[in-house]
């Protein structure tokens, strides 16, 4: 079972700078062929000051910088059980490349369902810029199945 | 295409479906470079099967992302308000998804005008693998 004692417990930030080569490679991975998140003069044409993250890519910040992984070794969830339960944004400014994320999350809550056959873990994040505003705001639920 | 507006969008319209290619290896391996996501369970077939997997699986998040570019094909993204899913079932090699979307209420929120938008990750079987929603400000 995973310890509910780790209710509450804040997370190491991190931080991720948003570059343009790995901005081209995510696009490339997700077949996205939008040339407003490849090519820099399109970016500009569509207001943004260079290639903006796609809506999910925030996601990257806590995978890049191990917390995701140390996270469940402290929770004692193996990578063998673990699913992805549920994933929410809410946007409240672009990231673009130039910009350094900082993302603090904190395990909002854990439960389990049928009997423990199921656990959960709930995660949130504040996904901030290097003027210190409010890019984002993530909720994740983690599934640890038995 | 003209640009949808809060007035020319309709309760029920449809988003232009996005269809993808079959899930292959190479799909699952790139997206978990990108994306940061380095679990095995995607991309080392004798983990997946320790794990009691038949074999590799495309991550939850590719899924997301592709919901992500049938959004962003039909408004810029920063309309984008919201946007969540529930990951439903494994989206499995040679699976073909079909991203859908459909307007289900339209709303004033912090004093934007805003639809909300019913979002579907759906394979070639018609089983569905992610179910979500978006609110887009319009």
């Amino acid at each position: 079972m995973i310890d509910k004692k780790w209710i509450g417990q804040e997370l190491p930030p991190s931080v991720l700078p948003i570059e343009r080569t790995r901005l081209r490679f995510f696009a490339k991975a997700i077949g996205e062929t939008d040339p407003v998140y490849t090519d820099e003069p399109a970016a500009r044409k569509a207001g943004y000051p260079d290639l903006p993250a796609p809506p999910t890519f925030l996601f990257a910040a806590e995978l890049d910088s191990g917390t995701i992984d140390a996270m469940l070794v402290q929770l004692e969830v193996p990578l063998e059980k673990l699913l992805h339960g549920e994933q929410s944004f809410t946007y409240h400014a672009p990231a673009c490349v130039g910009d350094t994320i900082t993302v603090r999350s904190r395990i909002e809550d854990i439960y389990d369902k049928k009997n423990g056959a199921l656990e959960f873990a709930v995660k949130t994040s504040r996904a901030t810029n290097q003027r210190d505003e409010l890019v984002a705001e993530l909720r994740t639920v983690l599934v640890c199945r038995h | 295409m003209t640009k949808p507006s809060y007035d020319s969008v309709q309760v029920g319209d449809q988003l232009p479906t996005l269809e993808l290619p079959a899930v292959n290896r190479t799909t699952v391996a790139l997206f978990g470079g990108a994306s940061g996501d380095h679990n095995p369970i995607h991309i080392d077939i004798d983990f997946a099967r320790r794990a009691g997997m038949p074999d590799v699986f495309a991550q939850g998040m590719l899924g997301m992302a592709w919901l992500g570019r049938l959004l962003t094909r039909w408004i810029p993204q920063a309309h984008l308000r919201r946007f969540d899913v529930r990951f439903q079932g494994i989206t499995h090699l040679g699976n073909q998804i079909t991203c859908s979307g459909r307007v289900v209420e339209k709303l004033e929120v912090n004093g934007e005008n805003c639809v909300r938008i019913e979002l579907q990750n759906t394979n070639q079987f018609g089983q569905t693998k992610i179910a979500g929603e978006a609110l887009v400000a319009l």
